[in-house]
């Protein structure tokens, strides 16, 4: 249907640049950022950018360089740890009610269904509650949402692929259930499950940054690990009248990130899942 | 058709009912309580409040109280705000939230939609690549990023509209824009590429063969069999735009539910966090309950089922 999008290939490519970038960022953050994490300047406060600081600074000195370096690393735990704990949860519980069948799955895409339903940022709100706002109690929640996109992908494969030959030839030969599910029939749900992985990435960073925009993501402002980008465009957004620089580059670091991660994600399914689109 | 519309409402119903048990107990068992404050209250304070709001009841004697009122509209008392029940806070900021809500839903459809036939009809043409990307942007700009965007070149940079009101039509604007725009991209480019993967079909080949315009050919015989895809993301949809009306309400200091919601969580207020998450819920299930109608309007054979 859709003819090849030749110009598109290089969206791709900077994407991945991009992404590449911010994984640096985030590795490496205490040895390129230009200052030293919470460093305080009196005299430099709310400065618009300029040659020793590229971004500006905010309204306690801090050089926002730095601040945006180091909350990469928010984001990108947070990306990666839920989409690992989403993963695993997911796929192993789409797996077995594919694998089952008949009345457990029934029962297993009930549940599935009733969470696929409510608002992802409510759930996650209402978990957070109960595990804290921290980076781990905000893993977990965004885990426990995220799982169902996973276990509805797994659910469908498995259902699609216990019906082929080879596993039913697999099957003939006296194959056990457990070497049919993990030789036979996992390699064949990896390509979509990665692509879901690639995309949830991009949805946890954005619900992560939103929740923290609005004050009620992670709590915890000196942490050595650097603040959230959505913590820091609160800030700005705060002194936006005066001072538009402040909210302007965690807004972008955002944006970016979550276009970068998503057009890998459409990258990834053209490659590896052409039936779904 | 009766019993469809019956068998669906039993399982809102049934959501519902699970929703508000879940949300019961994970807030009985949340770590801190609503009256923990930076001035330790005195213990017999403490034990005076936990029983004017039955909280020294066991759990589930507050169950079936709780539920008890729920069932006659009663959402219990706010912690926070002392001389005002839930039910009255909702009721006065419920309606806020669904105008902009159901203004930023018109929007996304009254945009998506054209763009969309516009796109398929110019499909892989250099309109419908500017299309596509532009909604390539707006799906991963995250509305907080918008609306404070849209605020400082709007409001700010040209001065056109005024923020921080809530009075009359030009207030809505922003925030409207803001809540509809991820809606309306991911609309419109689910309905491109249905509507390009309807035009080969043999249905559209003989509309083409009787010698249809082309443009005829898409609104009446593509676009309705391309509805049905459409129709299936409204559910979720709307849990977006209830979602993204927390953070919309908050950038522009609207005075919605939304607002209220995260001030409550914040100031663990339980009741008003527990009422508020079962009026999301009970929305969201009619916004599923009419799009399954739609449903069996667009599609017959759904009908027969």
């Amino acid at each position: 249907m859709d003819s090849p999008r030749k110009p598109f290939d290089l969206v791709i490519a900077l994407s991945a640049v991009f992404v590449g970038l911010v994984f640096v960022a985030a590795c490496l953050a205490p040895w390129i950022a230009p200052y030293a994490l919470g460093g305080l300047e009196e005299k430099q406060m709310l400065q618009t950018p300029s040659l020793a600081h590229w971004l500006g600074t905010d309204g306690l000195g801090r050089d926002l360089l730095t601040r945006v370096l180091y909350g990469a690393r928010v984001s990108l735990a947070v990306g990666l740890g839920t989409a690992l704990i989403s993963l695993l949860l997911g796929t192993s519980y789409g797996l077995v009610a594919g694998f089952k069948g008949g009345n457990w799955d029934h029962l297993m895409m009930r549940i599935v269904d009733i969470f696929y339903g409510l608002p992802d940022m409510l759930i996650f709100i209402l978990l957070s509650l109960l595990f804290g706002r921290n980076i781990g109690g905000l893993l977990v929640a965004l885990g426990l949402v995220s799982w169902v996109r996973f276990a509805r992908i797994a659910r469908g494969q498995v259902l699609q692929t216990k019906e082929l030959l080879f596993v039913e030839s697999a099957r003939a030969l006296g194959a056990s259930r457990g070497r049919i599910l993990l030789r036979h029939i996992m390699p064949n749900i990896v390509g979509p499950v990665i692509v879901t992985l690639t995309f949830s990435i991009p949805s946890a960073i954005l619900a992560e940054s939103t929740l923290s925009f609005i004050g009620i993501g992670i709590n915890d402002p000196y942490s050595s690990w650097g603040t959230s980008w959505g913590t820091l465009a609160q800030d700005g957004y705060r002194a936006m009248r005066s001072y538009p620089h402040m909210i302007a580059s965690p807004a972008t670091a955002i944006f970016l990130t979550i276009l970068s991660f998503n057009t890998l994600g459409n990258g990834l399914r053209d490659v590896l899942d052409p039936k779904q689109k | 058709m009766l019993r469809l519309l019956l068998k669906r409402c039993l399982h809102g119903l049934l959501v519902l009912w699970v929703v508000a048990t879940l949300t019961f107990l994970l807030l009985r068992i949340a770590p801190g309580g609503p009256f923990d404050s930076e001035r330790k209250l005195p213990p017999e304070v403490i034990a005076n409040l936990e029983a004017k709001y039955h909280l020294d009841e066991p759990v589930w004697q507050q169950y079936l109280r709780y539920m008890g009122g729920v069932v006659q509209g009663d959402l219990g008392p706010s912690y926070k705000y002392l001389d005002r029940g839930v039910t009255e806070i909702i009721a006065e900021t419920l309606p806020t939230s669904i105008v902009l809500g159901g203004l930023a839903m018109l929007f996304a459809v009254l945009v998506a939609f054209p763009t969309g036939l516009f796109a398929a009809y110019f499909r892989n043409s250099f309109i419908d690549r500017c299309c596509m990307a532009i909604a390539a942007l707006g799906i991963s700009l995250p509305n907080f990023v918008l609306g404070a965007l849209l605020i400082w070149a709007v409001a700010l940079q040209l001065g056109w509209l005024q923020i921080g009101r809530w009075d009359d039509w030009s207030s809505v604007i922003l925030p409207m824009i803001t809540l509809g725009a991820a809606p309306t991209a991911f609309l419109a480019s689910l309905l491109r590429s249905t509507l390009i993967e309807t035009m080969s079909e043999d249905f559209v080949r003989t509309a083409r063969a009787k010698g249809l315009k082309e443009s005829m050919v898409i609104i009446k015989h593509a676009l309705l069999h391309s509805l049905i895809p459409v129709l299936t993301v409204i559910g979720p949809l709307a849990a977006a735009l209830l979602t993204g009306s927390f953070v919309v309400e908050y950038v522009f200091a609207i005075p919605g539910m939304g607002r209220f919601f995260i001030t409550a969580v914040t100031d663990r207020d339980y009741p008003l966090i527990m009422g508020v998450t079962l009026v999301y819920t009970a929305l969201l299930v009619c916004a599923n309950l009419i799009v399954d109608l739609l449903y069996s309007f667009v599609d017959p054979r759904i009908r027969v089922e």
